[in-house]
């Protein structure tokens, strides 16, 4: 491999890393603070991805696409939150676990009904189009190295949110003492409500954003809402840094795997799993 | 509410009534019913087995896995191999090895995920099962995302006496109630075994029995490959009755499934495992069944409906069919008395 293929990898690498990220976080911050299991969370991935589909038609333009959706998705976190979520906060995680797969059927039925079983292109917005040209026949399109770069600028985001402001403090605050915190006078229902909303709209931007590249078809959150479990998993449940990492990590083993050791490639993101669980059962950064 | 209280361990009479007058039901039915319906019925009882060794694991020792279906595939994988191309082979050598098979894997994957609890045990049960399920799905030497014919049914034989010829649909029949039967007493007898007791008290609380002395890493990965083991001899049948196993045997749906059997006639009795699955199956053919109405046709909308129906089991019948029948003759009895 020439360094020119290394680094194409290596950004390629970093790029699902990030984009997983989005996902883990939203997934991570919902266990962490309400403590709810979210199979459905690789639904909201899917239905951004529809969303700018749907809405780059109409607008003809993604960014328009991209910012109405994020608009769209939070709202949606938010009457979900308030018609379901927020009676399953204390019941037992076998209940969310069925809760949210009979969840999985209703929106990929409801995705069939709306937008058909076809698959779907998204273009690339023109000023996004060009390549970086590396060598002589090797290039990096620009597109992703955006994605990279709203992945990092709204993790940028979240981690200011919640170590910098006065709501970070509060759902940090929740997070550790519900009924404390509550007694402090603060709305721990507002706050939960907006947690969810908040992890909804990351999942769902993240569709979005790898919608051009990945294309939009059924069933394409339930691959990727594993790959989220997995990251979670090692990077220790409630901990968006450990994500963070955990995502990075992960991205280099999938993408370099399936150069490298491409009969196992499937295979080696559960082994870094399993080693993680053998010599941290808790995750890496548990929380 | 929580795992603990969910149970009818010792089951009521009128449950015990009303079971009873389900088996008979069933011993009769291959007299009555079409073709259609009895293979409906086998294929019935076989997920029955399948959700009662998920029991054992969900209902008794209160370890929720989300990937039980892959030890369900395993086995039928090994049929698959295990039957040459041209001719049978016999069910007396190929059914232990898939078992075994299945418990084998359990007991590998069980290593690493008994050591987690709650929420990371359904985690990582899922995303083993999903690894077992990306082995096969990209190798094509395992029959990869198509899938693997199983010609013939295995052959069923005492030296030369043929005990059950299994290409008629009501010895299959018979066999998959008899294997049903034996499962229920042998976990029915298991549930009240010290083993028993023991994983029913992990469940209540693991610390107070470690304190008591109690491994209990040992007893869960016991569980867990012995609900391995039980999986498989649902998967064995399910290669047997249909002639074909593919990776989504062993996918995130089937897995999923059988949870919401569990649930749905109510966990750490089997009884309820047996009374989920056959209601989860009639459900699911019912809404695939659905008329058209004027321009919708209903049935073909089914994921909406078993997606709502799962919702509303878990919003207003979390204990289950049985939970519910235990509910209203309790209160039959308490409006007699007074």
């Amino acid at each position: 491999m020439d360094f020119a293929t290394f680094l194409i990898q290596l950004l390629n690498s970093l790029q699902y890393g990030l984009l997983l990220f989005m996902l883990a976080a939203g997934l991570t911050l919902i266990f962490g603070i309400m403590g709810v299991v979210n199979l459905a969370h690789g639904s909201f991935y899917m239905l951004g991805a529809y969303l700018a589909y749907a809405l780059s038609l109409y607008f003809n333009s993604l960014t328009l696409a991209i910012l109405g959706g994020a608009v769209l998705a939070a709202l949606f976190g938010l009457l979900l939150e308030w018609l379901l979520f927020r009676h399953f906060y204390h019941r037992d995680h076998l209940d969310q676990v069925l809760l949210t797969f009979g969840l999985i059927y209703i929106f990929e039925e409801l995705r069939s009904i709306l937008w058909g079983d076809d698959v779907h292109g998204v273009a690339i917005p023109d000023f996004l189009g060009a390549s970086i040209p590396l060598t002589e026949n090797l290039s990096y399109p620009v597109y992703r190295l955006f994605m990279s770069g709203v992945c990092v600028a709204l993790a940028l985001g979240l981690y200011l949110l919640i170590s910098r402001t006065r709501l970070g403090m509060k759902i940090r605050a929740g997070a550790f003492n519900r009924d404390m915190t509550e007694a402090l006078g603060v709305n721990i229902k507002l706050i939960h409500a907006v947690v969810f909303a908040m992890g909804v709209a990351l999942a769902a931007v993240a569709g979005m954003i790898a919608a051009p590249i990945s294309s939009v078809y059924p069933n394409m959150g339930s691959q990727v809402l594993i790959m989220c479990f997995v990251v979670v998993v090692i990077g220790g449940i409630g901990s968006v840094r450990g994500a963070l990492i955990s995502a990075l990590l992960v991205g280099l083993v999938d993408t370099f795997g399936k150069i490298l050791l491409p009969s196992v490639a499937g295979m080696l993101v559960y082994m870094l799993m399993a080693a993680v669980l053998l010599w941290k059962p808790e995750g890496l950064f548990k929380s | 509410m929580s795992i603990a209280s969910a149970h009818l361990e010792h089951l009521p009479r009128s449950v015990q009534f009303t079971l009873a007058l389900a088996l008979a039901a069933l011993l009769l039915f291959p007299q009555v019913g079409t073709d259609f319906y009895t293979q409906m019925v086998t294929r019935m009882m076989i997920l029955a087995i399948f959700a009662m060794s998920l029991d054992l694991l969900q209902g008794v020792t209160g370890l929720v896995s989300l990937g039980h279906a892959a030890y369900f595939g395993l086995a039928g994988y090994v049929l698959a191999f295990a039957m040459p191309p041209s001719e049978p082979v016999s069910l007396w050598w190929t059914l232990p090895l898939a078992v075994l098979g299945s418990a084998v894997g359990a007991l590998v994957i069980g290593f690493f995920v008994v050591r987690t609890h709650g929420i990371y045990f359904i985690m990582v049960t899922m995303a083993f099962a999903q690894m077992v399920f990306y082995l096969v799905f990209d190798n094509k030497a395992l029959g990869g995302s198509d899938g693997l014919y199983i010609n013939f049914k295995p052959t069923l034989e005492l030296g030369s006496w043929v005990l059950l010829d299994l290409d008629k649909k009501a010895s299959l029949y018979y066999l998959t109630l008899g294997a049903m039967l034996l499962v229920y007493a042998f976990l029915r007898r298991l549930l009240w075994s010290p083993f028993g007791r023991a994983l029913s008290g992990i469940r209540v609380n693991e610390h107070r029995m470690r304190a008591l002395g109690y491994s209990t890493f040992g007893y869960k990965l016991s569980a867990f490959t012995l609900a391995g083991a039980l999986a498989g001899l649902a998967g064995y049948l399910w290669g047997v009755q249909t002639g074909y196993v593919n990776p989504e045997l062993m996918g995130f749906h089937m897995s999923a499934h059988a949870i919401m059997m569990v649930i749905l006639g109510g966990m750490g009795n089997f009884a309820g495992a047996i009374v989920g699955a056959f209601s989860f199956e009639l459900v699911l053919h019912v809404f695939k069944d659905l008329p058209r109405i004027g321009q919708v046709e209903l049935g073909k909308h089914w994921q909406l409906w078993m997606g709502l129906f799962i919702v509303l089991v878990v919003l207003w019948a979390p204990r289950g069919l049985l939970g519910l029948i235990a509910q209203a003759t309790l209160r039959l009895g308490r409006s007699k008395a007074s």
